[in-house]
């Protein structure tokens, strides 16, 4: 009865969202409030209506109903209870009742907001919001219904049904299929939700946004309302992408942390847009320019947001990651299309009253340099989106399909990273408006010279790669800018107030969250480059099957194959572990434990490395193989990965000052904006 | 009240001190073991840049898969029969098509993929010439840049406190 419950209440929030969706249409048109509000009511029903259909897939989950298809499908007897708890983002059915929740709790969350100001966008917002909701949960309902239970008919094969055909008799299996063991890893169970709330808070900015474009009330209100709900956004999909390449790191076994996977691509890309108009967003806020831009930006955003969803859920692109395949493309790609086609028409609609008095009087102004940012996020967009679906019309075309992998994109993307680090070296000096030449020329010598020492110490130290080099050039000078930026302020503020200098960097960072907080984050960009540079250009591998007691060498370290146990564990593994002993310089150094866990349900295998990881490198340890009576013994794959731990720092220092930056201010803006304007009227007296 | 000029030398060389270090470490560069016959390196170097049509996205030295480990002992076969690289993947493109390969071949529709991104970034580069053109207003008196007499110090403070009260 449980399924019962839940899928009942996914209908109602359906027709609750549909219903929003007309009274808010009706109210707005007709200018009654009541309408509206009855919208709004309707569109904070959801929240707990799917709250009580994701409680009964949990239920499900955790009691082990196999008679129902996707319980069966993600869940085992020998599966752990946190497991059974976070299988509803293990599969196709509950990962869309998870989205839909997720989207439900950001869209009740806006709706508790202070409209007072703003009354005209209520309308709108609910219904751009609502619509999202209502087609997921059209999906959910018609196509992918989680609580849809298995039934025996008199005759013939098991049929997947809510109701049960006619003569049909439950169908209760004793055991479940069991959860994808790639999913069985903490990595993997942050990494979805995170990503997934990146994807749906982005939701809330657009709504605004399209809710501008129809009241016509474009100035840039939507911007300053949706700017937290942004970076918040941005936080999550930063969260989700940093939390997914851990997980590769750690589970996937091969070495890496980044494939180019279609489906890791289908989450960079709205990254890629919404951090680009987190940034063309300032020039808007600051010189009044850019607002079809601004526009453009968002628009893209949500379509790829949706994009991004459609990928990894329809199994249009077979990869790592597309564990669920199902018949939803379709809805999914109508859908898409027919939002931004909506989307793009009010843009045009409004294209004339968006047109601002821009003037751009230098090329080196903080704003010129900031479109050439734009230009390079959209460029690694454009190779992003292309690298996707290239193979998809190439099968269309010639029914042939190709390849397009790693190469291809850190090839066409490299320059074009390298061309942002630079932005973000020589941007922070130049200034709003009337930096030219010279002025910037000015400021940027100091650290420029510094920076130097960087590439000077790479050639000294017999380092020959130009990419690592200019790499390494190129995080000096960031480095360098941003903390001569941060020397800067503090010894400005120093000596106006006599502070000393930690306080006067405190406050100084206080006073201005969003500049400063945006400098950590460029210096969490560097560390992770570095990381990058480490792993991509000066990362070495080899492979030996060796018996026990022998070696492998690999650059300054050897390996010796000292054991291998081989047992059965209760939650349905059969695990081979390996005990290695690692030398450095020939001095021992520890001991690892790689092995490979094979998964009796799923009959799939999982290589865990045994990883050794120092701020200089790691020692990263796969079992290819064993024999176990051969006297060949194991197959060892072995990757030395130099400064791969800067990737990780600098991800959490990236989320600290995205933290630092999204961070409420302590008064409200009314209050800040009042002080302001009575500390302007004090000044002219 | 003014810092140490030593400080503020030690701020700036914090960070390049730690990049020097850092280089140092990264310097280890390693030689691959050599064995008899075809070594487990030379196979998974060809294999690194061979797809097998099931395992979409995994390139086949770092895929489990039976059938995988069966392209792998195929590779080192014909290695050991004395094929080179370029005559091994050919081989796989022969039976199992392009789609082995790491990126299409550059032929026929083949050649869109390499075009069209450097063509979009090119048009858009050309768009923002053409929108920089447009904003920059002919001799605006407006556009005064500061002389260079003034202490760029005090300018610098002028303008983060500018900026600061803009928010």
């Amino acid at each position: 009865m449980i399924a019962n419950l839940g899928f009942g209440a996914l209908v109602i929030a359906l027709l609750a969202s549909l219903y929003g969706t007309g009274a808010a249409l009706y109210g707005a048109r007709k200018q009654k409030a009541a309408w509206v509000d009855s919208a709004r009511n309707a569109m904070l029903l959801t929240f707990p209506l799917i709250t009580l259909a994701a409680l009964c897939i949990i239920t499900l989950l955790v009691n082990g109903n196999y008679e129902v298809e996707y319980v069966a499908s993600v869940t085992s007897n020998s599966m752990p209870t946190y497991l059974k708890i976070t299988a509803l983002w293990g599969g196709q059915a509950g990962s869309l009742v998870f989205w839909t929740w997720l989207m439900s709790a950001f869209a009740a969350a806006v709706t508790l907001r202070k409209w007072d100001r703003d009354r005209e966008f209520l309308p709108w917002v609910i219904v751009v919001s609502l619509v999202t909701l209502a087609f997921f949960l059209v999906m959910i309902v018609f196509f992918e219904n989680p609580f849809a239970r298995i039934w025996q008919p008199p005759l013939g094969q098991p049929i997947k049904a809510m109701l049960p055909p006619a003569g049909a008799e439950l169908l209760v299996q004793a055991d479940g299929r069991g959860l994808n063991p790639l999913l069985r890893h903490p990595g993997m169970i942050i990494h979805p939700p995170m990503l997934y709330l990146g994807f749906v808070s982005f939701v809330i900015p657009y709504a605004f946004a399209i809710a501008a474009l129809i009241t016509g009330r474009t100035d840039d209100r939507w911007i300053r309302i949706t700017r937290r709900w942004t970076l918040i956004a941005w936080l999550f999909l930063s969260l989700g992408l940093i939390l997914g390449g851990r997980w590769a790191y750690d589970v996937l076994g091969w070495g890496g942390y980044w494939g180019w996977d279609p489906v890791e691509i289908a989450a960079f890309m709205p990254w890629l847009t919404g951090t680009a108009f987190l940034h063309s967003v300032m020039i808007q806020e600051k010189r009044g320019m850019l607002k079809h831009w601004n526009m453009v930006l968002i628009i893209l955003t949500y379509a790829l947001v949706i994009f991004g969803t459609f990928l990894t859920r329809s199994g249009v692109l077979s990869s790592v990651h597309a564990f669920a395949q199902s018949a939803i493309g379709p809805l999914f790609f109508i859908y898409i299309g027919l939002t931004f086609i909506i989307s793009v028409a009010l843009l045009l609609r409004r294209w004339n009253e968006l047109k601002s008095q821009a003037q751009m009087n230098s090329m080196f102004s903080r704003e010129a340099l900031f479109l050439l940012n734009n230009l390079l996020f959209m460029g690694i967009l454009v190779v992003c989106f292309w690298g996707v679906i290239f193979p998809l019309i190439s099968e269309l075309f010639t029914g042939q399909k190709v390849t397009v992998g790693p190469p291809f994109y850190e090839r066409a993307t490299g320059p074009l990273f390298a061309g942002l680090l630079l932005l973000m070296g020589v941007a922070p000096l130049s200034a709003w408006k009337f930096s030219t030449a010279i002025t910037l020329g000015r400021s940027i010598w100091k650290p420029l010279l510094v920076s130097l020492a960087a590439p000077a110490i790479a050639l000294g130290v017999g380092l020959r790669q130009p990419a690592a080099i200019l790499g390494f050039w190129l995080c000096a000078l960031v480095s360098a800018v941003t903390l001569y930026e941060f020397w800067r302020g503090a010894i400005a503020r120093h000596r106006k107030s006599g502070e000393n200098l930690p306080l006067a960097l405190w406050r100084l960072a206080g006073r201005n969250r969003r500049r400063y907080g945006g400098y950590i984050i460029h210096l969490g960009v560097v560390l992770m480059a570095l990381g990058i540079i480490g792993i991509e250009i000066f990362q070495t591998e080899t492979q030996g099957t060796i018996s026990q007691g022998e070696t492998l060498r690999l650059g300054r370290y050897i390996m010796r194959y000292d054991s291998l146990a081989n047992f059965d564990t209760r939650d349905g593994r059969n695990v081979a572990r390996a005990v290695v002993s690692v030398f450095k310089d020939g001095k021992y150094i520890g001991e690892l434990h790689p092995r490979r866990d094979y998964y009796y349900e799923s009959q799939q295998p999982m290589t865990i490395p045994g990883v050794r990881s120092t701020w200089e490198d790691d020692f990263y340890v796969l079992l290819v193989d064993w024999q176990p009576i051969s006297a060949r013994g194991a197959t060892f794959k072995v990757y030395h990965n130099p400064l791969v731990n800067w990737l990780w720092l600098g991800g959490v220092v990236f989320i600290l000052g995205t933290l630092v930056t999204a961070w409420p201010d302590r008064e409200p803006e009314g209050a800040v904006a009042f002080a302001r304007r009575s500390q302007a009227a004090q000044a002219r007296v | 009240m003014n810092a140490p000029r030593w400080l503020k030398q030690l701020f700036l060389a914090l960070p390049t001190a730690l990049l020097g270090c850092l280089l140092v470490a990264s310097t280890a560069l390693a030689s691959p073991v050599k064995q008899a016959g075809v070594s487990d390196d030379q196979v998974n170097a060809i294999a690194k840049e061979l797809y097998c049509p099931v395992c979409e996205n995994i390139p086949l030295d770092v895929c489990g898969t039976q059938a995988c480990a069966q392209w792998r002992e195929l590779i080192r076969e014909k290695l050991s029969q004395g094929w080179d690289e370029e005559q091994i993947k050919q081989y796989f493109v022969a039976q199992y098509g392009d789609r082995v390969l790491a990126t299409p071949p550059a032929r026929g529709l083949n050649w869109l993929v390499y075009l069209i991104p450097p063509l979009a970034i090119l048009a858009g580069g050309y768009i923002l010439y053409r929108a920089f053109k447009s904003w920059q207003e002919p001799a605006s008196a407006e556009q005064a840049p500061v002389s260079a007499q003034t202490a760029p110090q005090d300018e610098y403070i002028k303008r983060l406190e500018e900026e600061l009260g803009k928010r």
